[in-house]
């Protein structure tokens, strides 16, 4: 993938898979420490500790229209090509986290990408899912929840055009508040 | 600044649309978006078509996502439901393509014959 927020999307699509009703992203990017995590948390189905183990495995899949999944295996290349390492925890009935880092400053890390446009087709795509970002830069903290959106909405989709064209603003001024968290 | 306020302004204002869609029987455009279709360049594929059925105010199309089609060398796939129609699947996508569907196929309903599967399979 060229961009790591394809990656993300990509996961989230796991967790959807998987029946979330919530699903949080969260991004830390700290230049002290050199890193980059990503945290993918979801309340889904969640799987046995023997499957959460051979996920990394390009063999390993949930898809029914042939035996290989990429997902996690291409994220895991990613990671671990940048001194990084990616972690699954997942616990059946309860929900998977997927925890990804890399080495913030390293020449293979893809940039971070356009964010915006993985969060816009999220909450397009499943207005019925509570989805939450946080997006820490160097400890300054971005963060975006769709259910306060939903709130304000009431009977509103989510998903409406013009709906999606407020919270595409939201998100571009919350990603410059960032400054330079939202590499493009 | 936004400010979480000016939904209830949009709020407003939808809820009248919403109200006269309900009569209409939809066109649902269907984007492929597992690995194959991500990695291949679905996400611009589907921000386009979302800002060009905006720009349109097209009231009455489902946009919606779907996982892997089965066909990862074609992707991004696009599928067009129009009611009453057969399903047309669009291969190889990208935004302007896209773009053009939205014009011919969903606006006219006129099919984009070069973009479709069957063309491309040829």
């Amino acid at each position: 993938m060229k961009e790591i927020s394809l990656h993300i999307l990509d996961i989230v699509q796991n967790s959807i898979a998987a029946k979330a009703d919530s699903i949080t992203v969260k991004i830390v990017e700290d230049l002290t420490t050199d890193t980059l995590v990503i945290e993918i948390i979801d309340n889904g189905s969640g799987m046995d500790k023997e499957l959460a183990e051979r996920i990394k495995d390009p063999f390993t899949t949930g898809r029914k229209t042939r035996r290989v999944g990429l997902g996690v295996p291409l994220l895991y290349d990613a990671c671990t090509r940048c001194d990084g390492n990616l972690k699954i925890q997942s616990e059946r009935g309860k929900g998977t986290t997927v925890i990804a880092w890399f080495k913030h400053s390293h020449i293979d890390r893809a940039p971070l990408g356009n964010m915006i446009e993985t969060i816009l087709t999220i909450v397009m795509g499943n207005p019925e899912i509570d989805f939450i970002y946080i997006h820490n830069y160097n400890s300054k903290e971005f963060r975006f929840d769709t259910r306060e959106i939903k709130q304000a909405l009431g009977e509103v989709s989510i998903n409406e055009p013009q709906v999606l064209s407020w919270i595409k603003g939201f998100l571009e001024e919350g990603f410059n508040s960032l400054s330079g968290g939202a590499e493009k | 600044m936004k400010s979480i306020k000016d939904l209830e302004e949009i709020r407003k204002k939808t809820l009248d649309t919403i109200n006269l869609r309900k009569e209409q029987s939809g066109i649902r455009v269907v984007v492929g978006m597992a690995t194959c279709g991500i990695a291949a360049g679905a996400r611009p594929v589907l921000m386009s078509i979302m800002d060009e059925i905006k720009k349109n105010e097209l009231a009455d199309v489902v946009v919606a996502q779907t996982g892997c089609i089965g066909m990862c060398r074609l992707e991004p796939i696009v599928e067009v439901y129009r009611p009453g129609e057969e399903k047309v699947t669009y291969v190889k996508m990208n935004p302007s393509k896209a773009i053009r569907v939205i014009n011919e196929h969903i606006m006219k309903g006129k099919i984009v014959d070069k973009y479709t599967i069957g063309a491309e399979e040829k």
